[in-house]
């Protein structure tokens, strides 16, 4: 009864292709972008911020960096934490060394830094296919854990290995207490978003997303492969370098090079297959999926009244975790984004039943 | 129907594209043995014969997705062998598949706009900020790509995702994302596979029209032999990977080798 | 010939790169022998490991990424177990549970995602080895455990007479060398005379076609996954005794990875003969390369057998993207 799009007529291609075409999406948007400004900033605890809404925030900008690579481009990617590393040490270097710099443009440059190091990971992918290739992106994980970790020069010879970080400064306004934090992060996740949206909709999303479905039939349509498998890995590392960067700068604060390993890596993938892949939506919804299940775990014990040690814990969250991926997997191989969609369409046409 | 195949042969051109002694194998298996043969420019040229006669090797073999090991094929003057398929693309040949080939993930208008990928250059900045020459170029090829749309008469369909679609409507839009590409020379791999007569019917006329509105030179692999006979200028007929025939469709028809390879009196 | 050059031209560098130590003087001959040796034993670990991978891929098409999770349960179930009854004893319940996991693996997760994608099943398979991780602790315990042989640990040294000093050898890395031949040796002969076996080539060959001659695909499927976790459990025994045994995730086992997909997905061959080509390289590298690197880079320690052989199987897939005993994928279009 609300959600119809009765008299919502387009005249021109323009607006026929614009991202949210339906009006009642719109207001949808609006009242979001409200809520999350306005009310969520007045409403919410320091914890929510730091433990919640904050990781949140970079992992999804981390997620829609990844679905852009092995959702719409269908390269797999197994160690694209390793990417994050790069943006985190990039930035640091740059405003240890550089300090004039901007904040905003340090984060440019280590997106941009990133991206290089991703197109170079990237050119096994154009010989090798399928999980052959996720294999060898594994090699950039360790590869990078091994770097950050072994070559000095990264972490400034700091004796420990691990790096420290003041907080961030932009236009003389100090981004310190929580809730500047949750501000500064929300508009560039939406910047991002809206860029990834553009994207995804032009000639270079569907080229990508033709490499997906079918790569001998894409070539044959004109499409060149090595500018669409290369540009999905600069693209997709730029998005995941600045996360790092932020996650280290704006998040973490300090951390040692072992903050971006393998276990962050396979988080993020999780994120996607849960979330939905080739779906930007999804990647929103696998971070948040991500990020509250374990503090959703950590607070069971308490309220079921069992005794449980962290470790045991931990171990449970394995296996939640595991069980939920084959679940998923099983019941809904597109994710919760194919149930929203699909909770979308119910709206549609209620109160009728079809 | 004699008239409008007169009209035809007086517009036919010089020879567009040729293929020069190719052969291809792959592993032990034999594809093409030293096949030879010329595609005049605005004709229709049909290609025939049993199945696994190597057909659709042939049309991998012009679009470069398959290097013959011997011959070469020749194209506006050019000689190649080992070209890639974009490259092959972009030079105005383009193709419909006869296993459709068609990206399940996108929407029928997504897939047709593909098509229009190799005319298209905005730089990646531009397509984030969806500003200036980016828009304009998603607008006017959108244009486009309705047109062709329109005159394959699926506007009804173009939102919806290609894979929920009826066979006959998914190989139009095959047909459509092949035509995006603005191409001079159109491969088509048994376009009227799986057809009833309707279908077919209409299949010949838009592939009719496109030879004669666009002027495009058409080169299909058919089995329906009435369908070949009507609309095809000339015909090249292969079997076990070689030529035993080339010619008008009459010619064609009453050569003996021809006759024993469809009935399969072993030669 | 000619379309193998750039597979000899690699192999021809990597072989200068091995004689290199020994041919410059940089180190004695009977220590390089030791390296030589030990390398070899490691790969004969990894070939144990990748062993399984291939059998499951050969056999299901899934790449097994819970193939060294499932080393490493059988090898904790092993250990927990010996505590409390003889060695034998342990392997064999060891064992009836591996086969109970295939079980519960086929039912639950492959047959529920019989027509999906490759990447699918590899995904669901990630999800596997975190639920064994997290299930393995839980049930047998994360503190490191020992498995006991019986074998000697003190290194023995033979060949004082050829080499200036002989050569330190592990009697275990000689049994656990004996045993993986044997395995092979078992694994062949299943293969080759039974009808199972047969059967398992078949399913291997051609799902459907194996279907409709009356191959029961899901009890094929429950077959190799437990001969896949028997694999397993005899790479998480020796690789136990050698170094013990401890849940972390599984990052040992990960090392398989990369020599299945330098041997080829779907070889046993490949699994063989690409951990012996890892294991020689990865130590070679780490004792020979690595001090030269840090000396260059001034760097804080070495630690190059970690990616090391992820580089080694890239270079190789570059020049043969199917690895090199795997199968050519021709696409149709």
């Amino acid at each position: 009864m609300f959600y119809r799009e009765n008299g919502q007529f387009k005249s021109t291609y323009a607006s026929d292709q614009q991202m949210l075409p339906i009006l009642q999406d719109r207001v949808f948007m609006a009242g979001l972008l409200v809520v999350a400004f306005g009310v969520v900033p007045m409403l919410a605890s320091d914890y929510l911020f730091l433990s919640l809404l904050i990781p949140f925030l970079i992992l999804a900008l981390a997620a829609i960096g990844l679905n852009l690579l092995v959702g719409y481009c269908g390269q797999i990617s197994i160690g694209h934490a390793a990417f994050m590393a790069v943006g985190a040490y990039a930035a640091y270097n740059l405003v240890l060394h550089v300090p004039q710099l901007s904040f905003l443009v340090v984060l440019v440059l280590a997106g941009l830094i990133a991206a290089a190091v991703g197109m170079l990971f990237g050119i096994p992918s154009l010989r090798i296919k399928g999980l052959y290739l996720a294999v060898a992106t594994l090699g950039a994980q360790f590869f990078m854990d091994w770097l950050f970790a072994r070559v000095k020069w990264f972490t400034n010879y700091a004796h420990s290995g691990s790096v420290q970080t003041s907080p961030v400064e932009l236009f003389g306004w100090t981004i310190d207490t929580p809730h500047e934090k949750y501000v500064f992060l929300l508009a560039v996740l939406i910047l991002f978003t809206v860029i990834a949206r553009n994207l995804v909709r032009g000639h270079i999303g569907r080229a990508w997303m033709a490499m997906r479905d079918m790569d001998v039939a894409a070539e044959v349509i004109g499409i060149r492969p090595v500018y669409a498998k290369l540009s999905a890995f600069a693209v997709s590392s730029f998005y995941v370098g600045v996360a790092g960067a932020l996650w280290g700068f704006v998040h973490l604060g300090s951390w040692e090079p072992l903050a971006f390993n393998l276990t962050l890596s396979l988080n993020l993938l999780f994120m996607i297959i849960i979330g939905g892949m080739g779906s930007i939506l999804g990647s929103f919804f696998g971070a948040a999926f991500i990020v509250v299940l374990p503090i959703l775990l950590n607070q069971l014990p308490q309220m079921l009244g069992i005794p449980m040690s962290t470790a045991m814990v931990s171990h449970l969250e394995f296996m939640i975790f595991g069980a939920l991926i084959v679940f998923f997997l099983i019941v809904e191989p597109h994710g919760l984004a194919r149930l929203w969609a699909i909770g979308k369409e119910k709206l549609r046409l209620w109160p009728f039943p079809h | 129907m004699a008239g409008a195949a007169n009209e035809r042969t007086r517009r036919v051109g010089e020879v567009i594209l040729a293929l020069d002694g190719v052969s291809l194998a792959f592993g032990g298996v034999q594809a093409l043995k030293d096949v030879s043969f010329d595609v005049r420019e605005h004709e229709v040229r049909a290609i025939i014969g049993p199945n696994g006669a190597g057909k659709s090797s042939m049309l991998n073999v012009i679009n470069g997705v398959y290097h013959p090991q011997q011959g070469t094929i020749r194209y506006l003057g050019r000689e190649y062998h080992d070209m890639d398929p974009h490259e092959v693309a972009v030079s105005g040949i383009s193709r419909t598949f006869q296993n459709l080939a068609l990206f399940k993930g996108m929407s029928v208008l997504d897939n047709i706009m593909t098509g229009r990928n190799l005319k298209m250059h905005s730089n990646i900045l531009l397509q984030a900020l969806r500003i200036g020459p980016a828009l304009r170029e998603e607008i006017e090829h959108r244009e486009a790509v309705e047109g062709i749309i329109d005159f394959l008469e699926i506007q009804a369909y173009r939102k919806t995702a290609v894979g929920t679609l009826p066979y006959g409507l998914q190989k139009r839009v095959d047909l459509a994302r092949a035509l995006a590409m603005e191409p001079r020379v159109l491969l088509l791999d048994e376009p009227m596979a799986g057809m009833n007569i309707e279908e077919k019917q209409d299949m010949c006329r838009f592939i009719l029209d496109v030879n004669d509105h666009y002027g495009t030179t058409i080169v299909l692999i058919e089995h329906d032999m009435g369908v070949v006979m009507d609309i095809s200028d000339r015909v090249v007929v292969l079997d076990y990977g070689k030529k035993i025939g080339d010619g008008t469709p009459q010619e064609v028809r009453a050569n003996q080798a021809v006759i024993d390879a469809y009935l399969g009196v072993s030669h | 010939m000619k379309k193998n050059w750039p597979v000899f031209l690699l192999c021809a560098v990597l072989l200068v790169g091995l004689v290199l130590p020994l041919a410059t003087g940089a180190s004695a001959p009977g220590f390089y022998v030791e390296v030589l040796l030990g390398g070899l034993m490691t790969g004969v670990l990894y070939s144990l490991v990748a062993m399984g991978f291939a059998l499951i891929f050969k056999a299901s098409g899934v790449f097994n990424f819970a193939q060294g999770a499932m080393v490493l349960f059988a090898a904790l179930a092993v250990a927990r177990l010996a505590e409390r009854m003889p060695l034998w004893a342990a392997i064999l319940v060891g064992i009836v549970i591996m086969i109970a996991l295939a079980f519960v693996i086929e039912r639950v997760v492959l047959r529920s995602l019989v027509g999906q994608e490759a990447i699918a099943l590899f995904m669901a398979t990630l999800g596997v080895t975190f639920f064994l991780d997290g299930f393995g602790q839980t049930v047998w315990g994360s503190d490191i455990y020992k498995i006991e042989l019986g074998i000697a640990k003190e290194p023995v040294m033979v060949l004082q007479g050829l080499f200036q000093g002989g050569i330190l050898i592990n009697k275990e890395d000689v049994v656990a060398t004996l045993v993986a031949v044997a395995l092979v040796g078992v694994l062949a002969l299943f293969f080759q005379k039974t009808a199972t076996g047969r059967a398992l080539r078949a399913v291997a060959d051609d799902h459907q076609a194996a279907q409709s001659i009356g191959i029961p695909l899901n009890r094929m499927w429950v077959i190799v996954w437990s001969v896949a976790g028997i694999v397993a459990l005899v790479a998480g025994v020796i690789w136990g005794s050698r170094l013990g045994v401890q849940f972390s995730v599984s990052l040992v086992a990960l090392k398989a990875l990369p020599v299945v997909i330098l041997g080829g997905l779907t070889s046993v061959t490949g699994a063989i003969v690409g951990g012996l080509i890892i294991g020689v390289g990865e130590k070679m590298a780490e004792v020979f390369l690595g001090p030269v690197l840090v000396k260059a880079f001034d760097l804080a320690g070495g630690g190059i057998e970690n990616w090391f052989a992820y580089v080694l199987a890239l270079l190789f897939l570059l020049v043969r993207p199917e690895g090199l005993f795997g199968e050519k994928h021709i696409d149709r279009v």
